[in-house]
């Protein structure tokens, strides 16, 4: 993303708005600027700010008048007045940032829509977790952290020392060089990105193992993993789950529950 | 050399509700209905049936309504004019949402209130659309909602909270309000801003919640928690919400 020179007026209003904290105004030029490194090309401003198509020299004589007699204008904190946020071009590698932080987007690369699959909320057609078993969503850079890819492959690695195997639907999985020892492309390990999910799934009695895995790797990155677990219930609603979790001392307030009414095309 | 594209084809379901930050109690009011279809599996005739989930939904009066691929009742204006500073029009667009489905995507709604979703459930049952339904929300409501309208749960998933460097991460305040959208378009310091704004009186709650909802363009952001947090943090005082 880029910040147009000519247009932009100083005002700050997508300064707070990037989730990476890469806007800042410049104190000597009074332009906003985006630090390339740091913009993981989510869209959050472009797509999320508001514009108006306002005279950028008319705005600053105003503000600037309005600096002048110490007087504060105190505009909507969501809109761009000049119309100033503008996408770059994207190529390969930086391309995979966009892929993984826009939600409204998807890459060529991968094959796949999105940062994960249908998880669990279409396992009523697919049956992909069956009773007995277990799926996990690991994600990691959420919430509005960001994370590189090289911290992900960490985790991956560390996985498949311990026999996982991948979603092979997922998009991370389609960034895998070698999918038995969770090794990614070198060229996009110092990619950052918004969020990134790892999916795969166990028997349920492979639970605590893997979670202390996640856990243990967890503490060696420079970013936050938020972790998901889901299962098929028995006919009663029950999980076969919930003791295995309260015996590993995890509480689970929040979840997605999947009622079950989907069916294949007659 | 690859390229990056619009999912106008097909989006997968990535509403990414999962991970709300928040106690039980905080999820009182804050009930996500879904609807998916299964990518190559009934994704045909996917897009009339997600309309008509929008429409039924629309009936039971949700708070936000989306499709992940193309925004939610809060819409961002590529077109403003200056009055926007003194009068931002606070309209709620549902007829855009329903006539903009156009590709197999997730479709959501969102409610407060446990009866209105038993009650879109119940009338979900009857329509038989074949695409999977969801819930999200508190494990232990959503089962009784479920149960409410004469099901019992398929498949379940558990959000098992924050592993790693927790210490990046917000305060309280700030990722409860933050984590109402799942994809991370709602910055901490946003979120700060806005949350000191309240505070200070230069925004109300309510113009705060539609700040922030417009940055939401899966339609999954519920303004009627996101008002009561604001207010929340407004009674704590001057200065919470930037300690960590």
């Amino acid at each position: 993303m880029q910040i147009d020179q000519q247009k932009c007026v100083a005002c700050g209003n997508c300064v707070p708005v990037c989730p990476m904290g890469a806007i800042s105004i410049d104190p000597v030029r009074n332009r906003a600027g985006v630090n390339a490194d740091e913009c993981v090309e989510c869209y959050t401003c472009y797509r999320g700010m508001s514009m108006e198509k306002l005279n950028p020299v008319l705005v600053r004589t105003i503000r600037g008048l309005l600096k002048v007699f110490r007087l504060r204008f105190d505009p909507e904190p969501d809109v761009c007045p000049t119309s100033a946020i503008t996408p770059d071009e994207l190529t390969w590698p930086r391309v995979v940032r966009r892929a993984f932080s826009d939600p409204q987007v998807t890459h060529e690369s991968t094959g796949v829509h999105g940062r994960g699959t249908e998880e669990v909320k279409t396992n009523d057609v697919t049956n992909r977790v069956g009773l007995g078993e277990v799926g996990y969503v690991v994600e990691f850079g959420r919430p509005t952290v960001g994370v590189r890819f090289r911290d992900i492959e960490k985790m991956t690695r560390a996985l498949a020392s311990i026999g996982i195997e991948f979603e092979s639907r997922n998009p991370v999985t389609h960034l895998m060089t070698d999918k038995k020892t969770g090794k990614l492309r070198d060229d996009i390990l110092n990619e950052k990105i918004l969020s990134a999910i790892v999916e795969f799934k166990t028997r349920i009695e492979n639970v605590p193992a893997v979670l202390q895995k996640v856990d243990d790797i967890s503490k060696t990155l420079d970013t936050v993993v938020a972790v998901g677990v889901s299962t098929r219930c028995a006919e009663d609603g029950s999980s076969a789950l919930d003791p295995v979790l309260v015996e590993e001392g995890f509480s689970f307030v929040r979840g997605k529950t999947n009622l079950g009414l989907g069916r294949g095309n007659d | 050399m690859c390229v990056v594209r619009r999912t106008w084809d097909w989006a997968a379901g990535m509403t990414n509700t999962l991970h709300r930050y928040g106690s039980g109690e905080s999820f009182n009011d804050d009930y996500i209905v879904f609807a998916i279809p299964a990518r190559g599996i009934n994704d045909k005739g996917a897009v009339e049936k997600q309309r008509r989930f929008l429409e039924i939904a629309r009936k039971h009066k949700p708070i936000n309504m989306g499709d992940a691929s193309h925004g939610s009742i809060f819409r961002p204006s590529k077109e403003l004019n200056p009055t926007v500073h003194w009068r931002r029009d606070p309209k709620r667009d549902f007829d855009t949402v329903v006539n903009c489905v156009s590709c197999p995507s997730t479709v959501a709604a969102v409610f407060d209130n446990p009866d209105q979703v038993v009650a879109f459930i119940k009338e979900l049952r009857q329509e038989d659309l074949g695409l999977s339904i969801n819930i999200s929300a508190a494990l232990d409501k959503a089962q009784e909602c479920a149960r409410r309208a004469g099901l019992e749960r398929h498949s379940v998933e558990y959000s098992l909270g924050f592993f790693g460097q927790t210490d990046r991460m917000a305060d309280r305040h700030t990722l409860e309000l933050s984590t109402m959208c799942g994809h991370g378009m709602l910055s901490f310091d946003f979120v700060r801003k806005l949350v000191e704004w309240v505070k200070q009186g230069r925004r109300s709650p309510e113009q705060a919640s539609a700040t922030l909802a417009r940055f939401c363009s899966c339609g999954v952001f519920n303004p009627t928690r996101a008002c009561r947090l604001f207010e929340e943090a407004r009674r704590v005082g001057p200065g919470i919400s930037r300690s960590s």
